[in-house]
């Protein structure tokens, strides 16, 4: 009989009992005997001399137990701030990679940037102090946009960063390019600005920091989606602390979306303060701290252009991208604009050649990294723009160009010209789904009645596929990765059966206390509630990678499956013993572990009893216990893909843009608890439809921050956007990982700011509109029309 | 914040007394003030808090009209029956002030002291013949507001209530800011009689009224009526969210858009 908790059920959350009743515990929540608030010094300005900081009328106000700076901590030999991905310049020399300090050493480089530490008894009395900080600085003169920071004239971010650039990288054949050129009967080309955001996770960054002086270990408890890697960063780069002496703690963690995988300066304050004054030290940022340093997503400035041949067949793709990094180089940063960006080029169709040339460059400005699709919304939001401007040119439906250029499904695995190998995938059977959810047949009809209201209506496709599940270590290391990013799991089962999980997997929002354990009670049989997932604790869980990029599932999933085959295998041994039959004559289904072809069997409950109980063991052959742990290096990236179609009613008399339909349809492989897919998809369209309309992160020409709160920065609302239709196949499982899942975290955020933009285009075609840059604001819109109306008028 | 003594009155005069401390300030909803004070903005001595003050409470009628407590929380006078009844467009304007949560907090007395320039409530005080009592005096609506953050109240003042005007016809058109909620352009059209008034807040450093737009509505009440006419860009707003230019063209739509609710 089937398990109802089992693989494919729609289980509720189990985790969301806690959250919903206000039970979770986050890291602002720890309170420690004799612990002290930390509050940073922060930079006012984009970039300054720091000629003196005088602490004393800090260090004489209530409460305050210490006030340290970067000097104290280059005195205690603190190191920089690691960078996890080493990327190689076109003439292959090695990327800049410039000193990043938890607190700063001598110059300030963004506004926020941290130059000193107050510690006081209470957060209030920290805040107190720290205003009384006296801070001398010679401010520089300052750059935030990368289009600025490329020019001659541009102040420099770094003195050993000629240009500002941090690299200057290329993928692809250029030659292959430049032919197909040569041979176009049509080429298609865009300027694109893709908005920078700001990641805005409900919880802020905070860190606990503590150190036992009579053992000298360290514990850090931290809002982070990747405990053991900050442990290692810290550990071993920042502090000089063996792992076997650091703890590193990440409770529950109110979401992340890439900006907690980072390791942040105030880690390491904290953690190195903690020992230095001999008391715990607890930092949480407030809204405001978050806008500023929260490492932000997005940032891509890129020309592209799309050669065809007369039918609209794609022949080559040029792409040129400048990247803004900002001030510093956060952990993986490099990464996202090259091979998390340009590899993803292809999207679904078979260009068979493409070039891609990357500037990554330095400004006075937060640091830029990984952001929910990290790289690959870029990618689809250019191609699939590109693609729209191309149906125009080549003269095709917006369709029809689609599906003449997708890679077919009979391809696969198809190899793009742009180093991925993609598995599994039907693109034109995504497309032919969404259609009729659409009603893409009605669409002239429902712009006529818009039409007659006043209104302008416009749809919208964006296809995406992009590389989850990262990664195979193998590649990433032969593509800079410093690190390996296989995931480690360890199934324990209990003497009375019941069983505990350890994941290095990190869950901050993703469910996977109700997904992992799904997986666990199917494949043994066993009820749901027998099962729990301990994760987020580098002393309880042997190794982990944590949680980015769609892999929990994909990567730390199958870590745990192969556990799972492991114990098994174990359980088979203790079961032909006790049965008194051969290994080889055990049958296993649903947790029940039987003698072929008689009725004598066992239930796992039974065995692990036995396991912990061995009073009969044969102990030479069979050990006592039923524990086993499992490493799980993926072979390739999995290709999550899919196709969202957009409507839009824009009210030309104020340039209002309202989403008034949206389909997406994916293909994630084998889903393990559709309802948590949908929800991660709900949550991932809103992210794109609000970059696509309301999110932008605006910097002066100063470097202030001019968006530096939610009076200014517009986050969509659930009444922003219109109930959606989600649709998913799992016709096309992953072929190389014992699932078939692909994962489902970013994609509603990779397909739908295209997917949005593409109907807000259409509907203005008829002012001759051929592309706008995000976010489509109102007055933006309203201008367009304007522009164009006396035009119209004219004719 | 700063620390600071906290004071809750039960009378008015008990209010304007404590109110005499060096930096003291009143406090209504809180929801200015507050995110004031936690981002250090200001850093008043006392908090003489108003919400036990019976006399500032309550919604009643008065000369045809409504009389409302400063103390009135914005979801009151949108759920109010009597408001609904004497003056729907302003139980509307209510009800579009921020969201849920800031309409739970926020008073009329509190966002008319504060007179932020893209605050809702000005417009009605000015299009609905508004009168401002204090514990002092009585304001006229039209002299009430005199700049941005500015308003005729003197140091010490305190608003008592608001008394609004019951219109032949009224509606309140807004254009909120996508992201605060505020009003980016926001007009109230009332009509009383041969008479009609157009304030118009968000778009300018204060409330005004738009002349030329009073003019063709009180000889023609449609929304043509407005065709071709705009309050120009002079003094208007310009920010990240909108340009004056725009706001401008906001401003016209929005009358439009009023007059056509007002029916
Ligand atoms: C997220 C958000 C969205 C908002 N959106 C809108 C919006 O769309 N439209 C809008 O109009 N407003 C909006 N507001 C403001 C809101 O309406 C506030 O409630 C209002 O501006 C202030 O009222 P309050 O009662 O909270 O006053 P407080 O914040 O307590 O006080 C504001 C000022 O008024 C003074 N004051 C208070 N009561 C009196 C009195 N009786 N006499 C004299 N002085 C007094 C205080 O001393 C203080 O200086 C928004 C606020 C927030 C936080």
């Amino acid at each position: 009989m089937a398990n109802p908790n089992g693989i494919g059920a729609p289980v509720r959350r189990r985790e969301d009992q806690r959250f919903l009743t206000g039970r979770g515990s986050y890291t602002d929540d720890f309170k420690r005997p004799n612990m002290t608030h930390a509050v940073h010094v922060r930079s006012p300005y984009a970039h300054a001399l720091v000629k003196g900081i005088d602490a004393a009328e800090a260090l004489a106000a209530p409460g305050v137990v210490a006030v340290l700076t970067g000097a104290d901590m280059e005195a205690d030999k603190v190191g920089s701030l690691p960078c996890g991905w080493q990327i190689h310049s076109k003439d292959g020399s090695p990327m800049k990679e410039p000193g990043h300090f938890p607190l700063a050493r001598g110059r300030v480089r963004y506004v926020g940037d941290a130059v000193a530490v107050v510690i006081a008894e209470t957060r209030e009395q920290a805040r107190d102090a720290a205003e009384l900080v006296v801070v001398e600085y010679e401010e520089l003169p300052a750059v935030a946009s990368s289009t600025r920071a490329v020019e001659g004239a541009a102040a420099l971010v770094h003195d050993d960063a000629p240009g500002n650039v941090c690299y200057d990288w290329h993928l692809g054949d250029k030659a292959a390019v430049d032919a197909a050129f040569a041979q176009a009967a049509h080429v298609a080309r865009i300027d694109l600005v893709n908005n920078r955001l700001v990641p805005n996770a409900m919880e802020p960054r905070a860190a606990l920091g503590e150190y036992d002086a009579a053992t000298g270990d360290y514990t850090l408890t931290t809002t982070s989606q990747n405990p053991h890697v900050i442990r290692l960063l810290m550990g071993a780069f920042v502090l000089g602390i063996p792992e076997h002496k650091l703890r590193v703690v990440a409770p529950d963690v109110g979401g992340g979306f890439g900006s907690k995988i980072f390791h942040y300066g105030e880690e390491a304050v904290v953690t190195w303060a903690a020992r230095r004054i001999g008391r715990p030290v607890k930092w949480t940022a407030d809204r405001s701290e978050s806008f500023l340093t929260d490492a932000h997503g997005r940032d891509h400035v890129s020309h592209a252009e799309m050669a065809m041949d007369k039918d609209g067949h794609f022949l080559g793709l040029r792409v040129s991208t400048l990247a803004n990094l900002g001030a510093y180089l956060s952990t993986f940063a490099p990464s996202i604009p090259t091979y998390l960006y340009a590899t993803l080029l292809a999207g679904q169709y078979k260009t068979p050649a493409i070039y891609a040339e990357v500037k990554a460059v330095f400004t006075n400005t937060a640091p830029v990294d990984a952001y929910r699709g990290a790289g690959r919304p870029e990618a689809c939001y250019l191609i699939e723009r590109l693609v729209d401007v191309a149906a125009g040119v080549a003269g095709l439906d917006r369709t029809e160009i689609r599906r003449r250029n997708f890679v077919p499904a009979e391809a696969m695995p198809y190899q793009t010209p742009v180093a991925l190998q993609y598995d599994t995938g039907d693109f034109a059977k995504n497309l032919e789904i969404a259609l009729p959810l659409v009603d893409y047949d009605g669409f002239q009809a429902r712009k006529a009645a818009s039409r007659a209201k006043g209104k302008l209506r416009g749809i919208g496709f964006a296809t995406y596929i992009e590389a989850c599940g990262i990664a195979p270590s193998n590649v990433a290391g032969a593509l800079g990765a410093r690190a390996g990013l296989y995931e480690c799991a360890e199934v324990r089962f209990h003497p009375t059966g019941s069983v505990t999980v350890f994941t290095g997997s990190h869950s901050h929002g993703q469910g996977h206390e109700t997904t992992f354990a799904q997986l666990v009670a199917e494949r043994f049989g066993i009820p749901i509630e027998n099962v729990e997932i301990v994760h987020g604790d580098t002393a309880k869980i042997p190794f982990g990678m944590g949680t980015y990029g769609s892999r929990s599932l994909a990567v730390g999933g199958s870590a745990l499956v192969k556990a799972m085959d492991k114990v098994e295998r174990k359980a088979r041994k203790i079961a032909a013993h006790m049965l008194e039959a051969a290994e080889s004559d055990i049958e296993v289904k649903d947790g029940r572990f039987t003698v072929a072809g008689t009725d004598k069997g066992l239930g796992i409950g039974d065995i692990a009893l036995q396991a912990y109980v061995p009073h009969n063991f044969p102990l030479d052959e069979l050990e006592p216990g039923l524990d086993e742990q499992a490493f799980y290096d993926p072979k390739n990236f999995t290709y999550p893909n899919g196709c969202h179609v957009c409507e839009v009613e824009i009210d030309p008399e104020t340039g209002v843009t309202e989403v008034v339909a949206f389909a997406a349809v994916d293909d994630f492989g084998r889903v393990i608890n559709p309802l948590i897919v949908e929800g991660q998809v709900h949550g991932g369209l809103v992210q794109g439809i609000g970059q696509a309309l309301f999110e932008n992160c605006v910097y002066d020409e100063s470097g202030q921050l001019l968006t530096g709160s939610y009076m200014d920065y517009c986050m969509p609302r659930a009444d922003d956007v219109p109930s959606f239709t989600v649709r998913y196949h799992e016709d096309q499982p992953c072929t190389h990982n014992p699932l078939g899942v692909k994962g489902c975290g970013e994609a509603g955020t990779i397909g739908a700011s295209a997917a949005v933009m593409n109907a807000v285009v259409d509907a203005l075609a008829a002012y001759g509109v051929t592309h706008m840059d995000m976010p489509a604001t109102p007055e933006k819109v309203w201008r367009v029309i304007q522009a164009a109306t006396p035009a119209m008028a004219a004719e | 914040m700063y620390a600071f003594s906290y004071q809750r009155p039960r009378s008015l005069a008990e209010a304007a007394a404590a109110l005499q401390a060096e930096d003291a300030k009143l406090l209504g909803g809180g929801q200015t003030l507050l995110p004031t004070l936690k981002q250090r903005l200001a850093r008043p001595s006392d908090l003489i808090d108003l919400g036990a003050i019976p006399e500032l409470k309550g919604i009643r009628e008065a000369g045809g009209g409504l009389e409302i407590g400063a103390f009135t929380r914005h979801a009151e006078v949108a759920h109010s029956d009597l408001v609904h009844r004497v003056i729907p467009a302003l139980a509307s304007l209510a009800e579009g002030i921020g969201d849920r949560q800031v309409r739970n907090m926020g008073t009329l007395g509190g966002s008319i002291a504060n007179a932020d320039p893209s605050a809702d409530y000005p417009a009605a005080v000015v299009a609905l013949k508004g009168t401002v009592l204090t514990d002092r005096r009585e304001i006229a609506g039209d002299e009430f507001f005199t700049g941005m953050f500015e308003t005729a109240l003197e140091p010490g003042e305190i608003v008592r209530a608001v008394r609004f005007a019951a219109p032949d016809k009224a509606a309140y058109a807004k254009f909120r800011n996508p992201a605060s909620r505020y009003a980016i352009v926001g007009v109230f059209v009332a009509r009383f009689g041969a008479e009609v008034r157009v304030a118009v807040t968000g778009a300018g450093g204060s409330v005004f009224r738009a002349g030329a737009f009073e003019t063709a509505l009180a000889a023609d009440f449609r929304a043509e009526a407005l065709n071709g006419l705009s309050v120009g860009t002079d003094g208007l707003n310009a920010d990240l969210h909108a340009s004056a230019e725009y706001r401008a063209h906001l401003v016209t739509v929005m009358a439009k858009r009023a007059v056509e609710a007002a029916g």
